[in-house]
């Protein structure tokens, strides 16, 4: 017997449950931002037009159809307010993520270099406040940045600074944020590979007379590249569609794509305007997502 | 040589810092939900007053009850598919639409939280389903599935896969020896799927405020909607309270993973 084949039909069975289950909450639902972001804003309940009723018969739904149209979209291209919410979600997604990576490195660097021993432990730390709340991390933050916070306190008595300053609703809380609730989503997959790396390829080009930073570029950092993509995507395509960190820690004169979203949704009811911005966040995040869909897979199922 | 690598002051330095940055807003936030002062530039002594003022607060009470049961139902039903869902991709056939089964289930794991809340939204409305706690639970059983499925997945890819061909060579269905062999071997990542569903359930804001009705309001709304009023001493106390409550729901994973893999390994030399 293939051991490929092990299991098959029962596992075959298995799949149907999961996998419609998917289709109707994940993929279905996806046909439905699309329909509705080529609709018309309505004051009416649902607050979209046209609303497709099969029981209407055939003409109706022609007629509902017809009335399908990409102003939607057109607005989105045309409105400064989309457009540059759109480009500051990307700036954002590449600064953090760019911090991210400076910063994760070497704590990914320093653990995988502990002894064996020590590196569940460590790993086991670096997850453990991943599993606390990503709302009360944040609002831990804002009890340190806020304006008579700890971190004011702690300036003001080591008189580096003469009066508070301003650090909540700024872009350095956020970016703060940002990188405090990503940080073990780059560490982990950074840790996988440096641990992994055979220590005698570090050893062998030290022998031969390298200095330990030619090391580092030479031999260490390339081979984590894999590492380092896997990192940059699971931070990256999160972080664009941000809402919660910006919506408390930045300021509210611009806006994340994310926030935009769901100003127009829960503020401006404009639900058609909504799904038209979620479908083109979608559309920017395409390539991330085939990119991280093929590493997740070639990881998950190198054993096959 | 070849003895473990050593640590320069380098590595060192960057392993505190990092450990500290991680950890310390969390214990400074504990440790002021204890503050007998409302002002947090006061340390005004222990106190346990705002968990007594939290008592009194029946719409976070409230809030955290909705939380837990939507947290324990979306848990159990996501560990289920999961794992079906983990199973079918790494011991079945290439059935038709695999990739785009394994593509649904790698997505939702980085997918911004807006755009499936908002689907989810919308295909509730448009089958006009009464929002609340089932529609959240099952807004959040279709985000934590992916994660239970890829958690048991990895822990599939690691298994010496001659013990389910030795159980079936010695005659055992292939359902049985998937029940008497491979379950027992993936329990403790199942286990770690449910809690990991478990805890990312009770911490989601975004796909639960697009997915609940009026009415139904689950913690981190709650929380939320008072955070953007400003800092208050009994949010310091509600988010210890939810820490603690996950760190136990942590150290019980834990032990339990110790004593099955102890188990395991008195169970081995047979």
């Amino acid at each position: 017997m293939s051991s490929r084949r092990i299991f098959a039909r029962p596992a075959r069975l298995g799949a149907i449950t999961p996998y419609f289950w998917m289709l109707l909450f994940f993929l279905v639902p996806f046909g439905f931002v699309l329909k509705i972001s080529l609709s018309q804003t309505a004051i009416a309940q649902p607050p979209y037009l046209p609303v497709f009723d099969l029981t209407q018969g055939a003409a109706a739904f022609k007629a509902a159809l017809a009335a399908l149209s990409l102003d939607n979209f057109r607005l989105l291209v045309s409105d400064n307010l989309y457009v540059f919410s759109y480009l500051r979600s990307l700036v954002v997604a590449v600064v953090a993520t760019a911090i991210l990576l400076v910063i994760g490195y070497p704590i990914a660097y320093g653990m995988a270099r502990l002894p064996q021993r020590w590196q569940p432990i460590a790993m086991m730390l670096v997850i453990v406040p991943f599993w606390t709340s990503f709302l009360i991390r944040i609002y831990a933050w804002i009890n340190i940045l806020q304006h008579d916070g700890l971190l004011n306190q702690m300036l003001l008595s080591l008189h580096l600074v003469s009066v508070p300053v301003v650090w909540l609703s700024t872009d350095s809380a956020m970016y703060v944020g940002i990188v405090y609730s990503y940080l073990p989503f780059m560490i982990l997959p950074l840790f996988a590979t440096l641990a992994k790396m055979e220590p005698a390829l570090e050893e062998a080009a030290s022998d031969l007379g390298a200095s330990p930073l030619k090391v580092f570029w030479l031999i260490t950092f390339p081979l984590s590249l894999p590492g380092v993509a896997a990192g940059i995507l699971l931070c990256f395509i999160p972080i664009v569609g941000e809402f919660v960190i910006p919506d408390l820690l930045a300021g509210s004169n611009s806006l994340m794509i994310g926030q935009t979203l769901w100003l127009e949704f829960f503020t401006n009811k404009d639900w058609p305007v909504a799904s038209a911005a979620a479908i083109v966040l979608l559309v920017l995040l395409v390539v991330p997502l085939v990119l991280y869909d093929r590493l997740q897979r070639a990881q998950l199922e190198e054993a096959r | 040589m070849g003895g473990p690598r050593r640590l320069s002051p380098f590595n060192v330095a960057s392993l505190a810092l990092g450990l500290a940055f991680l950890y310390l807003p969390i214990i400074i936030l504990m440790i002021y939900s204890f503050n007998a002062s409302r002002l947090v530039t006061v340390w005004g002594g222990w106190s346990l007053r705002w968990y007594h003022e939290l008592l009194n607060d029946t719409a976070m009470i409230e809030a955290g009850w909705m939380s837990l049961r939507v947290a324990a139902m979306s848990a159990t039903i996501a560990t289920l598919l999961g794992t079906l869902a983990a199973v079918a991709l790494s011991r079945g056939e290439r059935f038709t639409g695999r990739t785009l089964f394994s593509g649904m289930l790698y997505a939702p794991l980085v997918m911004p939280e807006v755009i499936t809340g908002l689907s989810l939204l919308l295909l509730f409305v448009a089958v006009n389903a009464e929002r609340g706690f089932w529609t959240v639970t099952i807004a959040h059983t279709t985000l934590t599935m992916c994660f239970v499925a890829v958690v048991v997945q990895s822990r599939l890819g690691s298994l010496d896969r001659s013990l389910e061909e030795a159980a079936m060579d010695l005659g055992c269905s292939p359902a049985r020896a998937f029940l008497a062999v491979t379950l027992p071997l993936i329990a403790p990542a199942i286990a770690a799927g449910w809690m990991l569903a478990f805890t990312l359930s009770l911490d989601d804001l975004v796909i639960a405020s697009f997915t609940t009705g009026p009415g139904s309001a689950t913690l981190p709304i709650r929380i939320y909607s008072e955070v953007r009023l400003g800092v208050k001493p009994e949010i310091n106390a509600i988010c210890t309270l939810v820490i603690a409550l996950i760190a136990v729901v942590i150290v019980v994973a834990s032990l339990a993973t110790k004593l099955s893999g102890a188990q395991r390994e008195t169970a081995a030399p047979l």
